[in-house]
């Protein structure tokens, strides 16, 4: 006859030995206890992806959450939405916490995303890490614009106007998408559902999906040491991974729970109107900040360049930089044989500035009216 | 020299490999063809009648209308003649406004200006407005499809 155990710990001992007898766990303990962090003057971007990844737990609980009380119909989602904010308890907290972390996790992400690029962190061998963090980048901005309409409010309505008629200016294809993408000729309640099953299904498919394989990646391959600390020739010191930075992860994560909290208390976010398709678009229309440089070049572009719509040479030069930033291990030939590679560092500076500098315009500019 | 077997195996893997291909296609297919929508049975709407008397419209003023499941922009001008254009931007599909201080016809989208005959005139618009007739028949306005 085994003992009877004595205190909690010895409790889970037994528990954990009555697991172990029956599957083979020592694998995963032997990553646990092997994985570390490279230590140097970068180290603190390290912390971005683990944050990104918080953020959209935080999405995924506070998405099952609002799922209980929304409906999608162009009847109903605005009532349903209000009905939350006004009528639920804490339902403005879920709703406004849902919102403003896919906000926060839009913007972890991109800087995760650019300093991985300035980093060079995409050499060899870690194309595929790259790329399947390009395709996450893809279906959280997909995520962005599909949740933006949900509320049926007026300016999602115009917002997804705009949005799938860019489509549209995708050559051959384009009508056929806006129409695929609408669920008809116009954006009407069989948009909504259509954007609802793409935002509660397709969408949490596919991320479960490549956010697995790009885990699976970063853990099979370690962390990259960037390569100016690498070209020194000094050994790297690390730390372990668990507890030390795992430790300095949930300091993060705490920390942007507080800053949600905070930002959902004091500045819960607003429903707006509903949506009306026989208003005109309201003055100071403009889409969320994450697509802002997009929306403002839009405004600058011409009627026509050439022979050529002024939009679908925006939508051409769009793709073409997603076309780029997803194909840059392979392009960039000098950094993966770890020499430097000055002319991507400033493409990368290049393309940060033209976001930046057209999102500022894109708040700053007078709207018209 | 292929053998009699090795003969067999490629085909074998032919027939596999064209069968599991059509099976594909055959249960793609319907799923390519549900995700794009139907038309819509609605028929193309050649005139509306509008809910309001030529009395109740100011000059220098505009209504948005349904037409069909469109909308439509009622303009009456300072000079006090209406005119009806599509409300649909030619940009990006936003719906435009009236904007009594310039006397202009306005999309708040993407800064787009049309003058009071539907003509794009300054921002990224690349056509006119689609122009409709305007009837006044005794206190009723009916817009018409072709100008």
């Amino acid at each position: 006859m085994t003992p009877r155990p004595r205190s909690w710990r010895d409790l889970v001992r037994a528990a954990d030995a009555w697991v172990q007898e029956r599957v083979d766990l020592s694998g995963i303990r032997e990553v646990i206890r092997h994985k570390v962090v490279p230590v140097h003057r970068h180290t603190l971007w390290y912390y971005f992806g683990g944050m990104t990844l918080f953020l959209f737990g935080i999405q995924v609980c506070t998405g099952i959450l609002l799922l209980l009380y929304y409906r999608p119909s162009a009847e109903e989602a605005y009532e349903s939405v209000q009905f939350i904010m006004t009528e639920v308890q804490f339902g403005w907290l879920i709703r406004s916490i849902h919102s403003w972390s896919a906000n926060l996790m839009i913007a972890t992400l991109m800087i995760h995303l650019f300093s991985v690029y300035f980093l060079q962190a995409y050499r060899k061998p870690r194309e595929l890490t790259w790329v399947s963090g390009m395709f996450l980048f893809g279906l959280a901005l997909t995520f962005g614009f599909s949740g933006y309409l949900l509320p049926w409010n007026e300016l999602a309505y115009f917002a997804t106007k705009v949005g799938t008629d860019v489509a549209g200016q995708v050559p051959l294809v384009g009508p056929l998408l806006t129409r695929v993408l609408r669920g008809g000729e116009d954006v009407t309640g069989a948009t909504l559902s259509r954007f609802y099953g793409i935002h509660v299904a397709i969408l949490p498919a596919f991320t479960t999906a490549i956010l697995g394989v790009h885990l699976f990646l970063v853990q099979q391959q370690g962390m990259s040491v960037p390569p100016a600390i690498e070209r020194s020739g000094r050994p790297v010191p690390s730390m372990p991974f668990v507890p030390n930075f795992l430790l300095r992860d949930l300091v993060g994560w705490l920390s942007a729970l507080a800053v949600l909290g905070g930002l959902a208390a004091y500045f819960p976010w607003e429903l707006g109107v509903k949506a009306d398709p026989f208003a005109p678009a309201p003055a100071g229309i403009r889409p969320e900040w994450y697509f802002m440089y997009m929306f403002q070049t839009l405004k600058y572009l011409p009627a026509k360049i050439g022979p050529v719509d002024g939009e679908m040479v925006g939508v051409m030069g769009f793709g073409l930089g997603g076309l780029f930033l997803l194909l840059v291990p392979f392009l960039d030939r000098r950094s993966a044989r770890g020499e430097k590679s000055p002319l991507f560092f400033w493409i990368g500076v290049g393309i940060v500035t033209y976001m930046v500098v057209l999102s500022a315009l894109g708040y700053l500019a007078p709207g018209g009216k | 020299m292929e053998t009699l077997a090795q003969s067999r195996r490629r085909f074998v893997n032919w027939l596999m490999g064209t069968g599991f291909g059509a099976m594909a296609v055959w249960m793609l297919y319907p799923v390519v063809r549900y995700l794009v929508p139907p038309q819509s049975g609605e028929p193309r709407v050649a005139n509306v009648t509008l809910p309001w008397k030529p009395v109740e419209i100011k000059a220098n003023s505009g209504r948005i209308f349904r037409f069909g499941s469109q909308p439509g922009i009622l303009v009456k001008t300072p000079a006090g003649e209406l005119r009806a254009f599509s409300a649909v931007c030619t940009h990006l599909n936003c719906t435009v406004q009236y904007r009594d201080d310039r006397q202009d016809i306005w999309c708040a989208c993407h800064n787009g200006v049309y003058d009071l005959n539907g003509k794009n005139i300054s921002g990224p618009p690349p056509r006119p407005l689609e122009p409709y007739k305007v009837f006044v028949k005794g206190d009723q306005i009916v817009v018409s499809r072709g100008a």
